[in-house]
């Protein structure tokens, strides 16, 4: 691990002018907030991450879980996963949230890990991981051996030429799928991003994984109030029981009324370089009869434009099968 | 031939075991994480000494494990789990894969479980630290300690340490009263050994009993 120089900002003002300091945007930054620290410490420890500064952001007001004024949810970028995951309104109003965020990590990691962490979580990669081999994301322009490599695990929606990364996190699917907003305070102000506007797909610039630019702090997300009489499903497939990220795994969100559909979100997580919202997908549930035939022509939708590595063709058929059984769960 | 005075005063047989074993080569390791001054065995480091080595760039930090306040000064780098190891000499928390993949680094801090490993210490001044040492001692163990020797909750028992920290932590959380609810928040402890059928056994022994 590199030196650093480690520092407690004060308040958020201070944390956000120090950070502005850094020449790039969040991710790879030489000034790095700290959170729960089980990525950034992680790829410290390999020198994928060699930040000049870290910034403990820990003790910063962003701990709380609330109510809005609305009746949605205000979620501090510094509660725990799992004291969100286990939070009495998000298992009762939103338990598409709590299910996700339990399947991801272990125990102990979940009592570490943040949200707004857990929304900057870096692809596990083994090429962005490993410092020996080239990789676009971690060093622009030397190149992506994964797409002649080892792939089995990488992404078949959203890649490019540059980078097939796949986006690792579970909770970030379900709020996704729940439609959340990003709340980014920055050296300009305050603003707010849709949730599926806030991770960027590789395009020719893999490196930049999310809108932040130099110095902006997620401050919190929110959720919209509760859909009501909606039913909620994280399924998540993956190599063992636990502990292991997705191969596949969607999150749903579904409103029926008389057998018929009339609301639908859809999330596909383990198959995308970047969590992957399906509006497509939901265009095709909207309006038809909650059965096995609508919910595998919705499958077949979101995966249209799948393009298949060398190792993962089989996630095709996966994350139709997966989504389809959520739909199922769901409606069941 | 350890040369950390406070390694010295750990009086376990394994320790006394390793202290006849050892070789110059390691001594030379082991001397790569204390400051030169503690290096030399013809003089012993007084304690305040080895707490405050000579790093460019340490930062002084309060540390309060088991209940007990340790001044120390730090490399920003130290990681819990290294700084509960190398510096405060408490060497019953495990460094397994150091990436946490594998849990038995697995300490309290504030009565929750977290992987030491992934934290850097400077994080938690002021934080509450449990490590297996301070959970019970020989003469009056933990439950959950008694019931991993009932139910042969090990082999090597490298794992053990973690195993039993995550283990006590659970009882305070969510679970369901299955096997497979045990099972499914245990999985971050890894088991090289494949104990698993008796940690489970230990941890729902101390769960009906209360």
């Amino acid at each position: 691990m590199r030196i650093f120089e480690f520092i407690r900002p004060p308040d958020p003002a201070a944390a956000i002018a120090t950070a502005a300091q850094s020449k790039t945007a969040q991710q790879g930054a030489d000034v790095r907030f700290m959170g729960g620290g089980t990525t950034l410490i992680d790829l410290m420890k390999l020198n994928v991450e060699t930040p000049a500064r870290v910034l403990d952001i820990n003790r910063l007001p962003f701990d709380k879980i609330e109510t809005t004024s609305d009746g949605g949810l205000k979620i501090g970028a510094t509660v725990r996963n799992s004291d969100l995951a286990y939070d009495k309104t998000v298992q009762l109003a939103y338990p598409v949230l709590s299910q996700a965020i339990l399947q991801g990590a272990s125990a102990q990691i979940r009592n570490m890990a943040t949200v707004g962490g857990n929304l900057l979580q870096r692809t596990r990669c083994v090429y962005f991981r490993d410092t020996a081999m080239p990789c676009n994301k971690r060093e622009p322009g030397s190149g992506c051996p994964a797409i002649t490599g080892h792939n089995r695990t990488l992404a078949i929606l959203g890649a490019s030429e540059h980078c097939i990364a796949t986006n690792p996190s579970d909770m970030c699917v379900a709020l996704a799928a729940l439609d959340a907003t990003v709340h980014i305070q920055g050296p300009k102000g305050i603003r707010r991003v849709a949730f599926d506007d806030f991770h960027l797909l590789p395009g020719s610039t893999p490196e930049r994984e999310t809108v932040l630019e130099p110095g902006d702090l997620i401050t919190h997300v929110t959720l919209m109030p509760p859909f009501k009489r909606s039913r909620q499903v994280y399924l998540k497939l993956r190599d063992r029981a636990s502990y292991e990220f997705a191969l596949a795994s969607a999150a749903v969100v579904l409103t029926i009324g008389s057998g018929t559909i009339t609301q639908a979100r859809i999330a596909l997580g383990g198959v995308g370089t970047k969590p992957w919202r399906s509006p497509e997908a939901e265009a095709a549930l909207k309006g038809k009869p909650a059965n096995d035939a609508t919910f595998r022509e919705a499958a077949e939708v979101v995966l249209q434009g799948a393009k298949p590595q060398s190792e993962n063709r089989f996630k095709i058929e996966l994350a139709k099968r997966c989504l389809t059984h959520a739909l199922r769960t769901a409606a069941a | 031939m350890s040369n950390n005075p406070k390694l010295d005063q750990v009086d376990r047989s394994r320790r006394k075991f390793l202290k006849s074993t050892g070789t110059t080569a390691a001594a030379g390791v082991i001397s790569a994480y204390l400051p030169a001054h503690a290096s030399g065995a013809a003089e012993p480091a007084r304690e305040s000494e080895v707490n405050h080595p000579t790093v460019e760039g340490a930062v002084p930090i309060t540390l309060r494990i088991n209940g007990k306040d340790h001044k120390l000064n730090i490399d920003p780098r130290t990681t819990l789990l290294d700084c509960i190891r190398e510096t405060v000499a408490l060497t019953g928390t495990k460094k397994g894969c150091d990436h946490g993949q594998c849990g038995a680094c697995t300490v309290h801090v504030n009565g929750k479980r977290v992987l030491s490993c992934l934290n850097l210490a400077l994080m938690h001044d002021g934080h509450e630290i449990t490590t297996i040492e301070g959970l019970g001692t020989p003469d009056a163990l933990h439950p959950m300690q008694k019931a991993f020797l009932e139910c042969d909750g090990y082999q090597c028992g490298y794992c053990t340490s973690g195993q039993i920290m995550s283990a006590v932590a659970l009882l305070k959380e969510p679970c369901g009263p299955d096997d497979s609810s045990v099972k499914e928040l245990m999985s971050g402890n890894i088991c090289r050994c494949g104990a698993y059928a008796n940690i489970v056994a230990a941890i729902q022994q101390v769960r009906k009993n209360g």
